[in-house]
């Protein structure tokens, strides 16, 4: 038996750290990218950047690229920065710091301890690469610590779907984002092979979409590999199936589970059963929508299944 | 003052300071008792890099078990291990007797006094005691007014705070009856010294504790609401930020049994629920760990965001338990626990086993103006105050000190008692590499469902603090396993 209060705070735990590493690799993509000149502007890119996670940081024009790594990294304001998200991952887990192995524990409270200290100085400016890769590390390191020292039981599962969710509104934004902002015709071949990669390893693809098509970087099998893919990790099927999985393993039969149980399986075989030509021929950009409004409904729908179910809904069923 | 060298202590011992006070190891004239024989001998075989080598893995036992509390003042959030000393205190099995049976009747008394103050209110109907002492108590609980609890047990789990005298006797110094803590600490002090002198602790024969959260599970389970056979049984903590939030976590793994939050509970139609991921689930018995103000924003205090909406009402149809019972803190009150030998004496007709410390209440002019003119001999506390807080040490304090309490006892008698100051038992501790003499006092924890229960033992406090006689851990106190031998 596990109490609401405890998953919620399991989901979130696992939520804000997948943010966090996503922003952390956002920036390190970017940053790299900086350094070398391509036929979008500096700012058209940073500009990308913010819309990919959201537009966390409005209010403002674009003044210089550090300030807005800053703001991203750093900003308490803004409540998506990595410093923020790695803040939120321990407070949940503060919460229910005794439903978590003390290894868990112990590593969320170094990473912010020393995204704090980070924090504190230029470091963007200074060794920027370092830094975003001590938390990518940081966040694989949770999760290698928390598949081998905690059991793998419902409040493990609420982990996996947490960090799945995440994963697949993120990833889902970024496709989203490259295919409405580059020009690209219906070539096959781009024209402009920096930014692609640029997404691929923003999606940590680079290597493995290699490995499948080989260093040539067509529209068509990008989209692929980061929507469709069965065995990537980063694929939004591949997450979608994890959601799934995760969801029948909970293992609740109950009427408002039923529900969560159907939708999850729905985006499931949507994925599963998608071909990249239809997709392409009638407008990737309104898949994604449709895909993303099938996660902030799985979001709400867990909540009612699990955590916000009103008790006169609880006691008839 | 008689030094150790005048009475000629045993080594390692030789230059420990016997002072005023009744010491638990060594008698007046500097004979070891008998039951503190074998620690003398195991002490004279170690060296002190050896016990402070021990020391160091009982400290890091502590820390990895994340047996700590937080310092705030800091954002942080230091954590820190609850300062304790090596040596254990030693009580014979004789001296535990007395101590269990004066327990047994204290609380058994006090819940027929609780119950009568709720009910028919004989005690203060026939004047024995003057109803403004009641009434007047922040913590009386109107809402309790006729309200029937599970096998009219009030108090089901009470620390009572026992001190020794010069005259070797224990008296009881304060009862704690409402939410009392500190028992996960007798509990892990246990494991650890077992693990630190296991050779002694076998040569003790020292009688187990461990059965503690059995013992108090089957006291809640004897407190469910008729009807409820297998009852589920929930500890309230008020959250992570409670300072005894270490003990909530603690008991409840030990006991198996949900550790939950006010915003975990619900109340629908005066019954309790609890949300889990599987739907709402009843719950039969709350073990809270919040004190009453905060227990339920509808009866009492509304700015409470600790408590659960509606459980008051729950509560008085009969459909949970509490424990313990609301409106318990009347009878520790520190003016009521003056009338605790008449209360004894008046329901039960006995006397009491283990005294009280004298104590005046200040309300008649004439003992009032005795004590302020006393006021550096003696130990003034407000009455409603825990922790060691509201309190004057009168040899202790300053003249400045003593001047505001006369004028606060003056502006509101009725909130304050007066004790004569009475020098603790001394207890050896092992304090940077020397064996020195400190305060120490002992609170036993006793379990009342459908039987009395009191595991032998207990947490002994100490006063860290050379000549200090506060041992409360707010007040730079700490702990020393208690060891009842067989």
């Amino acid at each position: 038996m596990m109490l609401s209060r405890v998953a919620d705070s399991l989901y979130w735990m696992s939520r804000y750290l997948e943010r966090a590493e996503h922003v952390a690799r956002i920036l390190e993509v970017q940053m790299n990218l900086m350094l070398d000149r391509g036929s979008v502007t500096v700012e058209g890119r940073w500009n990308r950047v913010l819309k990919c996670l959201g537009n966390p940081v409005v209010g403002e024009g674009f003044r210089d690229p550090y300030h807005l790594a800053h703001r991203l990294a750093f900003d308490a304001e803004n409540r998506s920065s990595i410093l923020s998200s790695i803040s939120a991952a321990r407070e949940n887990a503060r919460q229910v710091r005794e439903q978590i192995s003390s290894e868990m524990w112990e590593q969320v409270n170094r990473m912010f301890h020393e995204a704090r200290r980070a924090s504190a100085g230029d470091i963007l400016v200074d060794e920027p690469f370092d830094f975003l890769r001590a938390i990518r590390e940081g966040s694989h390191l949770f999760q290698g610590i928390t598949d081998s020292t905690m059991s793998h039981e419902q409040g493990w599962q609420f982990i996996q779907i947490g960090r799945a969710l995440e994963r697949a509104i993120s990833v889902t934004a970024l496709v989203d984002t490259y295919y409405t902002d580059l020009e690209w015709n219906r070539a096959e071949v781009v024209s402009d092979p920096l930014e692609w990669i640029g997404l691929l390893k923003s999606a940590t693809a680079f290597e493995a979409y290699c490995k499948k098509h080989g260093a040539e970087p067509r529209l068509d099998w990008i989209a692929e590999f980061l929507v469709l893919d069965a065995e990537f990790p980063h694929s939004i099927r591949f997450s979608a199936d994890q959601i799934a999985y995760a969801v029948e393993s909970i293992g609740d039969h109950s009427r408002r589970a039923s529900q969560l149980l159907r939708l999850t399986g729905k985006m499931r075989a949507q994925l599963g059963f998608s071909q990249i030509e239809e997709i392409m021929h009638s407008g990737i950009n309104g898949y994604l929508k449709n895909i993303e409004r099938q996660c902030l409904e799985v979001d709400l729908t867990l909540r009612d299944a699990y955590i916000g179910y009103s008790i006169e809904e609880a006691l008839g069923a | 003052m008689a030094t150790a060298e005048q009475v000629g202590l045993p080594p390692p011992f030789d230059h420990y300071g016997l002072g005023a006070a009744c010491d638990e190891m060594f008698t007046r004239s500097g004979e070891t008792r008998p039951q503190y024989q074998a620690l003398l001998e195991a002490m004279r075989e170690l060296t002190p890099e050896e016990i402070n080598r021990r020391k160091q893995i009982a400290d890091l036992s502590f820390l990895h078990q994340g047996i700590t509390f937080t310092v705030y003042g800091n954002d942080q959030g230091t954590e820190r291990i609850f300062p304790y000393d090596l040596l254990p205190r030693i009580l014979t099995g004789s001296e535990w007797e007395t101590i269990e049976r004066g327990l047994g009747q204290r609380l058994t008394a006090l819940n027929l006094f609780l119950k009568d103050l709720y009910h028919d209110a004989r005690i203060l109907n026939d004047g024995t005691i003057p109803r403004e002492f009641i009434y007047s108590c922040k913590h009386f609980r109107r809402q309790m007014r006729g309200l029937r609890v599970a096998r009219d047990v009030y108090v089901a789990v009470c620390g009572c705070d026992l001190i020794r005298m010069p005259d070797d006797r224990f008296v009881v110094l304060e009862d704690n009856l409402r939410v009392p803590s500190g028992v996960s600490y007798m509990l892990t002090s246990r494991q650890v010294m077992k693990r630190i002198f296991p050779s002694l602790f076998s040569r003790c024969e020292v009688q187990p504790i461990e059965h503690y959260p059995q013992a108090l599970s089957s006291t809640l389970r004897a407190l469910a609401p008729k009807g409820r056979l297998d009852p589920t049984i929930v500890l309230l903590t008020p959250g992570v930020f409670n300072s005894a939030y270490f003990e909530h976590t603690y008991l409840a793994r030990q006991m198996g049994i949900q550790l939950v939050e006010g915003r975990d509970l619900t109340v629908h139609d005066n019954v309790v629920y609890m949300r889990t991921i599987n739907g709402l689930r009843r719950v039969d018995v709350v073990y809270r760990r919040i004190d009453d103000d905060f227990i339920d924003p509808l009866a009492f205090r509304p700015d409470s965001t600790l408590g659960v909406p509606g459980i008051f009402n729950a509560y008085r149809a009969g459909n949970v338990t509490l424990a313990n019972a609301l409106g318990t803190g009347v009878a520790d009150d520190k003016a009521i626990y003056a009338w605790l030998p008449k209360i004894i004496k008046y329901y039960l007709d006995q006397d009491p086993i283990l005294d009280n410390v004298e104590t005046h209440l200040l309300e008649d002019r004439s003992t009032r103006k005795w004590v302020v003119d006393h006021l550096h001999e003696m130990v003034v506390k407000a009455v409603g105050e825990s922790g060691g807080y509201g309190m004057l040490i009168g040899p202790h304090s300053t003249a400045a000190e003593r001047e505001q309490f006369a004028r606060q006892i003056e502006a509101d008698p009725r909130n304050y008692i007066a004790q004569p100051t009475i020098s603790l038992s001394t207890a050896p501790c092992f304090i940077d590499g020397k064996f020195e003499s400190r305060h120490v006092d002992l609170r036993p924890y006793v379990l009342y469902g459908d039987k009395i229960t009191v595991v032998p033992g207990g947490l002994t406090r100490v006063a860290l603090r050379k000549g200090s006689l506060v041992v409360n851990s707010s007040q730079g106190g700490g702990s020393k396993d208690t060891w009842v031998l067989h």
